[in-house]
């Protein structure tokens, strides 16, 4: 018995001996949350790969000092779902950070779970003030900019664009709700008017019978706080109605998938406010556009991949210089000043909200959408609708 | 309110409950014969809609390119394709639990649906998106006096219409339409009658599914826009619409889909008008709560059938 043990423990001893000097990196994991199926899951997609990106650079880096993993988990952009996905990746304890949410709904019933388990988060696509500002957490971080900013830019832009009546449609999520909010402050402060607002659900399939009231209340613009989905069929289905009034958007409906799927005239000349600035326009986006299209994902970034990217990136820095500790890590996150990143510097107030205050104006032209001062409408070669 | 906003109105709600009427007259005749509900039918109208548009996507590819003829392909391959999947569903999913708890083929009806949903967001190019139908008919306006209507929306109006009596006729006329009234009536007794119970089952089903792929091609041709999810929707309000009007009943299921698009376009038209604390968006609110009203008030629905005998 004696024999064989001391045979076991020299083998043990060897296989240690020869193990060590090629011994990898340890594993650190990082988690993503986000719609991967559903009508949102385009965007939730292009967020997956864009973290997935920044794992995956920071793995082929040889000065890290980590190797990372990625726990991707879909919250189908349902706030039952969320908590419990988001339950999930706080209680496993090898998870250091979390990419989390494009859904200001989903954000909003997860964030007591990341506060609870002390698990950094940083939000990189959900809009809703409240997810930084109605309570302080230290946990919650978020790299986009709120709907504040583009409701107040885009209230003063059009008002200036000599517009003059609005019917606002909402869905009647918190981020639909929140845009109406905005955007009816700032368009009275201008002096527009609001002459009917119609809360729609996120499912909807049917708007003809908001639309028809909207056609006899025969408004300059129509305008739609919600997502892509739902806004591809109010555009389509103005069409069918004879609605002529011009279709202004939010951050929601900038994506490829708005004008792949409208077509290209239908889309022409419709406008989204969107916060951040255009990726064309930063220094580090070309290195990031080329780095993406280099790890051959299917699916395009979409609006919000460069934010997933810098959100990614911002918490592997952290590990780096703290090590794998979720309540050092979020102390270190919490520091972050003019950190420089593919969406521009980033810098965290006390309540972890990035100050942003850029907005940038997109219009669709010829099938793409084009920062309104490139485009010919901002150049007046083009007029929007009703102008 | 002018009357060309009026006649926008009525027809929006005529289309809406048209289509509505399609789904609800196959749930209705799946519980005839069967008494199972079917709860993936609102899947297979989508699923019937996006086979058309790979269709128009071959036809595309292949060179045809008179409308007409490639609406007549849409047609025939979608509801010939999606009529297949319905006996499938049938021979595979419903008949082998004929015998089982009833929930069972709920449940596994309601699984397919999930199945079918996902597997076409993730198979199709994009799929999570809506994606753009064809515009095969005129567009343009025909009016008489203030009256107006578009052409298009007319010609589904009018086909829906004839598919619907077309159903009637071959249920009411027809020698299958007998065998399966006697199927429904008494499965047994029509067995002993000579009658191959399951022969009438698959053809059933294939007919109530190919009716769904022809409400998914005028449902894409009325929105010009079909998505995944289209199906969810439509199949509670389907069920809601079937029960309502007394399931097992083809007129019920007519009168019921009617019925809720008529509720529906109050709650989102005529209750707002009333009160400015009701919001539009309370309109399947709104709906749905008369549905249910409706249903405590007369639980066999509002035309019940005629035969209540089943224990």
């Amino acid at each position: 018995m004696k024999h064989r043990f001391t045979g076991y423990l020299a083998t043990s001893l060897l296989a240690l001996t020869v193990a060590l000097p090629v011994q990898a990196k340890d594993t650190v994991k990082i988690a993503y949350v986000g719609p991967l199926s559903g009508g949102n899951s385009a965007l939730g997609i292009g967020g997956r790969n864009a973290t997935d990106l920044a794992v995956k650079l920071a793995n082929e880096n040889p000065t890290s000092k980590y190797s990372y993993e990625l726990v991707v988990v879909d919250d189908e952009c349902k706030p039952n779902i969320g908590v419990q996905v988001v339950t999930k990746i706080a209680t496993d304890r090898s998870i250091i950070g979390s990419v989390s949410n494009y859904c200001s709904a989903v954000a909003m019933a997860t964030l007591d779970i990341y506060k609870k388990f002390n698990l950094p988060m940083i939000v990189w696509g959900a809009v809703l003030p409240d997810i930084t500002y109605a309570q302080k957490i230290s946990e919650i971080h978020r790299v986009n900019g709120t709907m504040i900013q583009p409701n107040m830019v885009a209230a003063e832009f059009m008002v200036k664009q000599g517009y003059k009546t609005w019917a606002i449609l909402h869905d009647t999520t918190d981020y639909g709700k929140g845009h109406n909010r905005y955007f009816s402050e700032y368009l009275q402060k201008n002096g527009g008017k609001i002459l009917g607002t119609f809360g729609v659900t996120a499912d909807q399939q049917d708007f003809t019978a908001e639309l028809t009231k909207v056609k006899e209340l025969n408004p300059d613009v129509v305008y739609f706080g919600g997502l892509t989905p739902i806004g591809i069929r109010i555009r389509a289905q103005m069409e069918k109605l004879g609605i002529k009034a011009q279709f202004q958007g939010t951050s929601g409906i900038k994506s490829d998938s708005y004008i792949e799927s409208l077509g290209k005239e239908l889309a022409e000349g419709t406008l989204s406010l969107t916060e951040g600035v255009a990726l064309e326009r930063l220094p580090r986006g070309a290195a990031f556009s080329e780095a993406y299209a280099k790890h051959g994902y299917d699916q395009p970034f979409e609006a919000y991949g460069p934010f997933a990217f810098a959100a990614a990136n911002l918490i592997i820095d952290a590990i780096e210089k703290v090590g794998p500790n979720r309540r050092k890590v979020n102390e270190e996150l919490g520091k972050t000043k003019d950190a420089d990143t593919v969406i521009g510097k980033v810098s965290f107030d006390d309540h972890g909200q990035n100050i942003i205050p850029l907005v940038t104006k997109y219009v669709v032209q010829d099938g793409k959408w084009v920062v309104w001062e490139d485009s010919e409408y901002g150049a007046g070669k083009r007029k929007l609708k009703g102008l | 309110m002018s009357l060309d906003i009026f006649s926008q109105y009525l027809i929006n709600c005529l289309m809406l409950g048209m289509i509505y009427a399609m789904v609800a007259v196959g749930f209705t005749l799946f519980f005839g014969v069967l008494d199972i509900i079917q709860f993936s039918h609102g899947d297979v109208l989508m699923v019937g809609g996006f086979t058309a548009l790979v269709t128009y996507a071959g036809a595309q590819a292949l060179g045809v390119a008179n409308p007409w003829l490639q609406l007549a392909l849409m047609v025939l391959i979608a509801t010939a394709l999606t009529a297949g999947l319905g006996v499938l569903v049938a021979r595979y999913l419903v008949l082998p639990l004929k015998n089982a708890p009833p929930l069972n083929t709920l449940l596994i009806t309601l699984m397919m649906g999930m199945v079918l949903r996902e597997g076409v967001r993730l198979a199709y190019p994009n799929g999570s998106n809506p994606q753009p139908f064809p515009r095969l008919l005129p567009g343009g306006v025909w009016s008489v006096g203030g009256f107006e209507a578009r052409i298009d929306s007319t010609i589904l109006l009018l086909v829906g219409l004839a598919l619907i009596t077309g159903l009637h006729l071959l249920i009411t006329r027809s020698k299958l339409g007998l065998a399966i009234r006697a199927v429904a009536q008494d499965g047994e007794t029509a067995r002993i009658m000579g009658i191959n119970f399951n022969w009438i089952v698959l053809l059933t089903f294939g007919i109530g599914s190919g009716m769904a792929a022809l409400g998914g091609v005028m449902n894409g041709l009325y929105y010009t826009e079909i998505n995944f999810g289209v199906g969810l929707l439509l199949g509670v309000i389907g069920f809601a619409a079937a029960i309502l009007g007394g399931l097992g009943n083809l007129y019920g299921a007519i009168l019921g889909g009617f019925l809720f698009a008529a509720l529906q376009t109050v709650g989102a038209v005529v209750l707002p008008m009333l009160s400015q604390h009701i919001p539009s968006s309370y309109k399947d609110v709104f709906a749905f709560a008369v549905v249910i009203a409706l249903i405590a008030w007369r639980p066999t629905g509002l035309i019940a059938e005629k035969s209540t005998e089943r224990a």
